[in-house]
């Protein structure tokens, strides 16, 4: 007889169901948050204070990452191009890349990390102290006070740090082609309006509406499902920024790969 | 046999309860997973009196508030609330009779980032087509008759337990409910603090006239306000009647509970 544990030949399917489990919570709230958003009944002002408190205060860490996501773009490929007389593609390469998928994917991801996490603290902290159960013991539906105002939010916010991203990376790509091989301002500038069209700009805010998307509903799932006490809520936090972080990048493939 | 198939799969709905019933649980179970919380639980809640529900601690007093509000739903069962019965109710009409309904939480369960004004207001705001100055003056009067006046502009975090705890109690009432549910109201607070908020339990009570269901183990407190007890032991309401009435029980585990004794049939 042996002794060791049976093997589980389930725990395959534990996982599916799990993952099914996990899409399906979402795909619910995002109907349910949809639902309000459709016929306005959510408090706009609520709206307005979100996107302060998510966008406003992401935008310092966005701007400075953009920045020097640009900057080092321009080093790696300013010296290269000169060394072989390619160095009217600078501007061009560093717009390109920012519009179409630094821009977006790092303020995703930035945001992510600063306002997702900041969403699932906040309406995990909450869940613990029964605040959302006072609210659905009234009749009221956290999905329309909390989570449509803060999803919206998200929607809108994202791709607007997105276009401060994108002319925060592109200028500081100038200056260190400027400062690193002195690339004239008018060849740089005139290699971006060559080589980006409006829809690599307008494609990628489209992009970056998706990641916003993405943030504000794990964020409040994640913090509409924690559990315990402070240890539940970090747990929790956790877990949203990182599924956050997984998404965006599986979507932006999939997105790169549809529209562009 | 083929009724007995057809009773399991097609439940029969029983009729509601007297007019002068305004809360029954009938053989209501509710688990968590595996695990039992409410077993063949069935108390009656007599209108416009207060109810005391008392029990060991974890015995599932509190979940038989969150299944009168609808937070939690029964596994088995019928829950009737003013002759509806909740159980199988859409969140939307679930909501219409959350509205009748105030809730007092343990914690108080205020909402951090509102002021206690706001607080109060909250459900005016949601359930109300009152304007602001209405809903300024209805907060004010609200807050005066629970002592709490010129509090309103302070933020929950800035007041004493017993003062957010009279806090959720005007949050709960503001909306004159024709139910109101009290999770544990004394716990944690000094005899004196007690002793105010049994008082205005029972002055709420009075003045709205409403169905008032208190879960609590401070008998002290029990026996000033109830009108009726129902005492809950492993997940069954065990006995339920009028003060006296429990009081003279012959319940071995009510008289152990009432007398809080080490001995008798309650393991320790």
């Amino acid at each position: 007889m042996s002794s060791e544990a049976p093997a589980q030949p389930f725990q395959g399917l534990a996982s599916v169901r799990r993952f099914l489990s996990y899409t399906g919570g979402l795909t619910l709230l995002l109907g349910d948050a949809t639902r309000y958003i459709v016929s306005m009944r959510f408090r706009f002002t609520e709206v307005i204070h979100q996107a302060y408190f998510l966008g406003v205060e992401s935008a310092p860490i966005i701007i400075l990452t953009s920045g020097f996501t640009g900057m080092v773009i321009s080093l790696e490929a300013a010296a290269q191009a000169v060394a072989y007389g390619f160095s009217t593609l600078i501007g061009g390469s560093v717009a390109f890349g920012e519009l179409r998928e630094l821009g977006p994917i790092l303020t995703g991801i930035v945001f992510a990390g600063r306002a997702g996490a900041a969403v699932t603290a906040q309406l995990g902290s909450m869940v613990v102290t029964e605040q959302v159960e006072a609210l659905e013991s009234m009749g009221v539906s956290p999905a329309k006070v909390l989570v449509a105002p803060r999803l919206l939010a998200c929607v809108l916010t994202v791709p607007m740090l997105t276009i401060f991203a994108d002319i925060v990376g592109v200028t500081a790509g100038f200056l260190m082609a400027l400062i690193q091989v002195h690339l004239p301002g008018a060849i740089y500038w005139r290699s971006v309006q060559q080589t980006v069209i409006m829809s690599d700009f307008t494609k990628g805010l489209f992009k970056a509406a998706v990641f916003g998307l993405i943030v504000g509903l794990v964020a409040c799932y994640e913090g509409l499902r924690a559990r315990g006490g402070a240890e539940g809520v970090g747990k929790v936090t956790t877990h949203a920024v990182v599924t956050s972080i997984i998404l965006i990048f599986a979507f932006n493939f999939l997105l790169s790969f549809l529209i562009f | 046999m083929l009724d007995e198939h057809v009773a399991g799969h097609r439940e029969i709905v029983p009729d509601p309860p007297p007019g002068d019933i305004a809360i029954r649980l009938q053989c209501v179970e509710l688990r968590y997973g595996p695990k039992i919380v409410l077993s063949d639980c069935s108390m009656d809640c007599q209108r416009g009196e207060i109810t005391c529900v008392i029990g060991l601690s974890g015995a599932g007093k509190s979940t038989i508030l969150r299944v009168i509000n609808g937070l939690r739903h029964a596994s088995r069962g019928h829950v009737f609330v003013n002759g509806d019965e909740t159980t199988h109710l859409s969140d939307r009409k679930l909501n219409e009779i959350r509205r009748k309904m105030g809730f007092a939480f343990q914690y108080s369960a205020l909402f951090d980032s509102l002021t206690v004004g706001e607080n109060v207001a909250y459900p005016l705001w949601e359930h109300t087509e009152l304007n602001p100055t209405e809903i300024r003056e209805r907060v004010e009067k609200t807050l005066e008759t629970l002592g709490l006046e010129g509090v309103d502009k302070r933020m929950p975090s800035e007041l004493s337990g017993g003062m957010q705890k009279r806090v959720g109690f005007a949050r709960a009432v503001v909306n004159d409910p024709e139910i109101i549910l009290f999770d544990e109201p004394t716990t944690g607070l000094d005899p004196i603090m007690t002793h105010v908020i049994t008082e205005t339990i029972q002055n709420i009570q009075k003045r709205l006239k409403a169905t008032c269901v208190v879960v609590s183990h401070d008998m002290p407190s029990v026996y000033r306000v109830a009108d009726n007890i129902a005492m809950l032991f492993e997940g069954t309401i065990i006995e339920n009647g009028p003060v006296q009435q429990i009081k003279a029980s012959r319940n071995p585990i009510v008289q152990q509970f009432l007398e809080g004794s080490e001995d008798g049939p309650i393991p320790l």
